[in-house]
C-alpha cells in the first residue's frame, strides 16, 4: 500500500530531523515507528530515497531491532517485562489480567487498532515490577488496581502524557552508597582538576586507581584510553604519549543496560547525570575526542528529555561545546542515541554497528573498537559507571580509589538487587565484600541461590556464600538476584535459555542454532519427556556454544544450564524418564493428518508409542 | 630476512604480516573445513566450521591473524567432533533435501558433512517455513537451503556493485532478503552471470534451465574430497583463480 500524502510529509519531517544522515537510521526508524504505529513497506522505500541507502540495508535494520513492526501496534502499545525478577512480582498473572481486560491476546493488536500488548526482555524496573512501557515510557509496580485503570484510560483514549504521574514513577531506591555514591560532586570540578593538572597527570591517576571496566569484562580502562590515544599495543607506551597520526576519536558510553536483572546505570543517569557526563568530558580531553555519544537503550526512554537537559546546562555552563572552560581548542559534545530493544547491543563493537545506523551485529576481532571503532576511528566504550568512576577519581587522585577493594578489583561496584529480599535496590560495596554480607543486608531469608551477573553470569547455591564480588572471584556487571527455597531452579534457568534465544542476533551459527537447540532440549526435559540422554546431550550442546560462538552472548548463553547442572544435576534428574531414550514427538499424534486425510479414526488408524527400556 | 612462521598441528608454516591463519594454511596446501570464506571476499567468520585452537583457545582461521610463533591445532578429533556438530546445526535448521537438490555433489556443505564422516542429522529437525522466490526467468533462490554464509551478499555488493541481497530479522529467524520493493529477485538487476549467482555453496541460488547437465555420480565432490577440490581452487600457487 503506497503512503499517504500525511504521511509521506511525516517521514520526511523524521529524516530532516535527522539531517539526512544513514548513520542515525535506528533514531529514524524509532521516531517513524512511534509516528505511524509501524514501519510499513512503503516507507521502507521512502527512507531509502531519502537517505540514499539500499532499501534492504532499511528493511535489515527495521526487522532487527524488536521495538519495530511492520504491522501496526495499537495507538497505546503496551509490553511487559518478562525478566525472571518480573515474573517473580507477579507479571504473568498481571499480563493475562491485563489482556483479559482488553480482550485481546499477548502479541495481539485488538481489532479496533486501539492497543496492543505483548511481552518483552528485561526492562530494568526489576526492584519495583512487575514493570513494562508504554508508547516506550516506563512504567512500574502493576497491580490489578493499576491494570483496571489503565483499561479505562485506553477505552476512554486518554492521552498517555495525561495519565497519572505515579504509573511512571520510578525510584532510585539507594540502599547502601560508597566511594561512588556519596562523594559529594559539584558539575565542571573533576574537569578544571584535569585541565589544571594537565592531561598526562589526569591518565596517571586513572592508571593509579586501577579502575577497571564496569560492565562485566573488567579491561584497564586507562590502557583502553592509552590505546586509543597511540593506536594498538604493540605501539602504545606507558605513560600516555604522543597521538598516532590525525584521527577522529570517539568516546562511547555504554548505557544499553539490558542485562536482566540489572538497573544501576539507570540509577546513575537519573540522579548522578552530570558525573557521567563530565567522566566522558576527562576521558574525551585524554584521548583527544571531539565527539561524544551515550548510547541509551530504548527501555530508558523515560530518561532522554532529563538527560538532554542535562547536556543543554552543561553546554551553557562552558562544560561542553567548543573551547570548553576557556581552554583554547577544546572541543567535545555528546548526543544521546537510543537503542530499540537488542541486547545484543550492549557488546561494544554491535553497539558501534547500531550508532552507525547498523543491525547490531558484533564485528570480527582484531582489530578492536579502541583502534578501530565508530566510522572504523579510534573510540572508547565505557560503561556508565566506569565514566562516573573516573570523574571522581580524577578529582579525588588514583589512590582514594585504590585505597579500597582488593589487589586485582580496586574501588567498589554497584550491585542492582532484586528478586527474594526485604529490600531490593542499589547497593554500592567495596570489591572483596562475602555474599553472604550482601545477602544480609538487603534482608534475604531462606536463600537458595543467588544469579550474579545475570544470566550471562553464575547462579551459585547456599554452599557458596562465603565466595566475595571481584574479578579473582565473582565478577559481575552488576546484577545480583535473589531466589529462595519457595523457586523452581529450573523455571528460573528456562526463563534464561528463552532469553538467549531471543536475543542471539543469528550471525554464528553455534549461537543461531545452538540457543534455540538449547531452548527446546530445556523444554523438553522440564516438560518431564527427556530421558538419560537427553541431559547428556544437553550439556553437549552448552558447551559447543560456550566454545564456539562469535561474541560474549554465546559464549555465556549456557551458564545458567551449565552451572545449574553442576550444582544441582538431581534437579534435572528428578525430571527424566526412566528410559534411555525418549522420542521428542508424539508418533500417534503424528498421524493426525494422515488420519484426517483419509478419514479413518479406527483402531488401526492409530500407533502406541513404544520405547526399548 | 627472517620467514616468520605459525605451526599448525605441529608442522611449520610460512606466512606473511597481514595474512589470516586459513590463508597461510591454505597457501602451505594445508585445509582447514570452511564455507562462508572464501579467498575472494573480505573475511567473514560467521559458519565456525573454520574454529582451530589457537594456543589453546577457539579462534576462526578465517578472520584471526596469523603472528609469528602461534601454536594452531586444526585437524584433531576434537574439532572434528565440533566442526560436525556444527555442520549438523546447519543441516537441521533449514531444509536440506539432498536427494531431490540439483546442488548435490556439487554442494559445499554435503561435501563438508561428507568430509567430517556426519553420518545423520542429529538434531531435532526445524522445518522452518521460507519462501522459495522463483519470480526471476533464469535464477532461482530457494531459501530452504540457504545456511546465511553471506557469500551472495558479498559478492553482489562487492564485485557486482549491486547490493541484490542482505541478511534480515534475528536470531533463528535469520533470513536472506532481495533489494526490491516486492522482494523479488525478477524486479532487481541481478543477471546469469553476476558473480554472486555463482559463489553459492549450498542450492540456494540456481540458474534455472541447468538441472541435471552433470550427472549425478559425476559431479565434484562425487570423486573429490572437498579438502582437494577447496586447496585446488584456493591455493594460489596451484593457479588457483581466486587465490591472493
Amino acid at each position: 500500500m503506497p503512503l499517504s500524502e500525511t504521511e509521506e510529509n511525516a517521514i520526511g519531517e523524521i529524516v530532516n530531523r535527522h539531517a539526512a544522515d544513514p548513520t542515525q537510521l535506528v533514531q529514524i526508524l524509532r521516531d517513524v515507528q512511534n509516528c505511524l504505529r509501524h514501519v510499513p513497506p512503503a516507507a521502507l522505500d521512502e527512507l531509502a530515497r531519502l537517505l540514499a541507502i539500499e532499501r534492504v540495508q532499511v528493511q535489515a535494520v527495521a526487522e532487527f531491532y524488536t521495538f519495530f513492526s511492520s504491522e501496526p501496534r495499537g495507538f497505546y502499545d503496551i509490553l511487559i517485562s518478562d525478566s525472571i525478577t518480573d515474573h517473580m512480582l507477579g507479571s504473568r498473572e498481571i499480563a493475562a489480567y491485563l489482556c483479559e481486560k482488553l480482550g485481546i491476546q499477548p502479541g495481539e493488536t485488538r481489532s479496533d487498532g486501539r492497543v496492543s500488548v505483548d511481552y518483552t526482555s528485561c526492562t530494568g524496573m526489576c526492584e519495583q515490577g512487575p514493570a513494562g512501557l508504554v508508547n516506550g515510557y516506563t512504567i512500574t509496580r502493576l497491580t490489578r488496581d493499576r491494570v483496571d485503570r489503565i483499561v479505562e484510560l485506553v477505552n476512554a483514549d486518554a492521552p498517555v502524557d495525561q495519565w497519572p504521574r505515579e504509573f511512571f514513577a520510578v525510584k532510585d531506591n539507594i540502599h547502601r552508597a560508597d566511594l561512588l555514591l556519596k562523594t559529594p560532586f559539584q558539575p565542571g570540578s573533576a574537569l578544571k582538576w584535569a585541565l589544571t593538572r594537565g592531561v598526562e597527570s589526569t591518565f596517571s591517576e586513572i592508571d593509579k586507581s586501577g579502575l577497571r571496566g564496569r560492565g562485566g569484562a573488567g579491561f584497564a580502562t586507562s590502557w583502553k584510553w592509552r590505546f586509543c590515544f597511540e593506536g594498538p599495543e604493540e605501539s602504545a607506551v606507558c605513560p600516555i604519549d604522543k597521538p598516532t597520526g590525525k584521527v577522529d576519536r570517539y568516546v562511547v558510553c555504554n548505557a544499553d543496560e539490558g542485562e536482566p536483572g540489572t538497573f544501576k546505570d539507570r540509577v546513575l543517569l537519573q540522579s548522578y547525570a552530570d558525573q557521567v557526563f563530565e567522566g566522558m568530558t576527562v576521558c574525551a580531553a585524554v584521548v583527544d575526542a571531539r565527539q561524544g555519544f551515550l548510547y541509551l537503550r530504548g527501555e530508558y526512554l523515560y530518561l532522554y528529555e532529563h538527560l538532554k537537559s542535562v547536556l543543554e546546562r552543561r553546554r551553557q555552563s562552558g562544560l561542553l561545546g567548543k573551547n570548553i572552560l576557556g581552554r583554547d581548542g577544546f572541543d567535545f559534545d555528546i548526543d544521546i542515541r537510543l537503542g530499540a530493544g537488542a541486547y545484543i547491543c550492549g557488546e561494544e563493537s554491535a553497539l558501534i554497528e547500531s550508532l552507525e545506523g547498523k543491525r547490531g551485529i558484533p564485528r570480527n576481532r582484531p582489530p578492536y573498537p579502541v583502534t578501530s571503532g565508530y566510522l572504523n576511528q579510534p573510540t572508547v566504550v565505557n560503561n556508565v559507571e566506569t565514566f562516573a568512576a573516573a570523574a571522581l577519581i580524577t578529582l579525588k587522585g588514583g589512590t582514594w580509589f585504590a585505597s579500597v577493594g582488593t589487589e586485582k578489583s580496586r574501588g567498589t561496584k554497584l550491585l542492582s538487587i532484586s528478586g527474594d529480599c526485604a529490600r531490593p535496590g542499589i547497593y554500592e560495596y567495596p570489591f572483596g565484600t562475602p555474599i553472604a554480607e550482601i545477602l544480609r543486608d538487603c534482608g534475604a531469608t531462606d536463600t537458595l541461590g543467588v544469579q550474579i551477573g545475570g544470566p550471562s553470569g553464575v547462579f551459585i547455591s547456599e554452599r557458596e556464600f562465603g565466595r566475595v564480588l571481584g574479578f579473582e572471584d565473582l565478577p559481575t556487571g552488576g546484577s545480583f538476584m535473589v531466589f529462595d527455597h519457595s523457586r523452581d531452579i529450573l523455571e528460573i534457568v528456562r526463563n534464561f535459555t528463552h532469553f538467549f534465544a531471543h536475543e542471539s542476533c543469528g550471525f554464528c551459527t553455534p549461537c543461531r542454532v545452538g540457543t534455540s537447540l538449547l531452548k527446546d532440549q530445556l523444554d523438553k526435559i522440564c516438560a518431564g519427556h527427556g530421558a538419560a540422554g537427553d541431559l547428556v546431550e544437553l550439556g553437549h550442546i552448552s558447551q559447543l556454544v560456550k566454545t564456539t560462538s562469535h561474541c560474549g552472548l554465546g559464549q555465556t548463553a549456557a551458564n545458567p544450564i551449565l552451572s545449574t547442572l553442576e550444582r544441582y544435576p538431581e534437579l534435572y534428574e528428578r525430571r527424566l524418564k526412566a528410559t534411555t531414550f525418549e522420542p521428542g514427538f508424539d508418533l500417534d499424534s503424528a498421524l493426525e493428518v494422515a488420519r484426517q486425510m483419509t478419514g479413518r479414526d479406527d483402531a488401526h488408524a492409530h500407533l502406541e508409542q513404544e520405547v526399548e527400556l | 630476512m627472517t620467514t616468520l612462521t605459525i605451526t599448525i598441528d605441529g608442522q611449520k608454516i610460512p606466512f606473511v604480516e597481514g595474512q589470516t591463519i586459513i590463508e597461510a594454511a591454505t597457501a602451505a596446501g594445508v585445509y582447514i573445513p570452511h564455507l562462508c570464506h572464501n579467498p575472494e571476499f573480505k573475511p567473514h567468520g560467521s559458519c565456525k566450521l573454520c574454529t582451530v585452537k589457537v594456543n589453546g583457545r577457539n579462534c576462526s582461521a578465517c578472520t584471526f591473524p596469523a603472528t609469528e610463533g602461534q601454536e594452531v591445532l586444526n585437524d584433531t578429533e576434537e574439532l572434528n567432533e565440533t566442526r560436525r556438530t556444527i555442520t549438523q546445526m546447519l543441516f537441521v535448521e533449514g531444509n536440506h533435501f539432498c536427494p531431490s537438490c540439483e546442488k548435490s555433489g556439487n554442494c559445499q556443505l554435503q561435501a563438508v558433512g561428507y568430509f567430517l564422516n556426519m553420518l545423520d542429522a542429529h538434531f531435532p529437525f526445524f522445518y522452518p517455513s521460507r519462501e522459495v522466490d522463483a519470480s526471476h526467468p533464469d535464477i532461482l533462490l530457494d531459501r530452504d537451503r540457504c545456511i546465511l554464509c553471506e557469500l551472495c551478499v558479498r559478492a553482489s555488493r562487492d564485485v557486482d556493485g549491486k547490493n541484490v541481497f542482505a541478511l534480515s530479522g534475528r536470531g533463528i529467524h535469520t533470513r536472506l532478503i532481495v533489494n526490491s520493493p516486492s522482494g523479488k529477485l525478477e524486479d532487481t538487476a541481478i543477471a546469469t552471470d553476476d558473480r554472486a549467482v555463482h559463489v553459492c555453496p549450498v542450492g540456494a541460488i540456481l540458474i534455472k534451465r541447468q538441472g541435471f547437465q552433470v550427472p549425478i555420480g559425476e559431479r565434484t565432490y562425487d570423486d573429490h574430497d572437498i579438502s582437494e577440490v577447496s586447496l585446488e581452487h584456493e591455493m594460489p600457487t596451484l593457479g588457483g583463480s581466486h587465490g591472493r
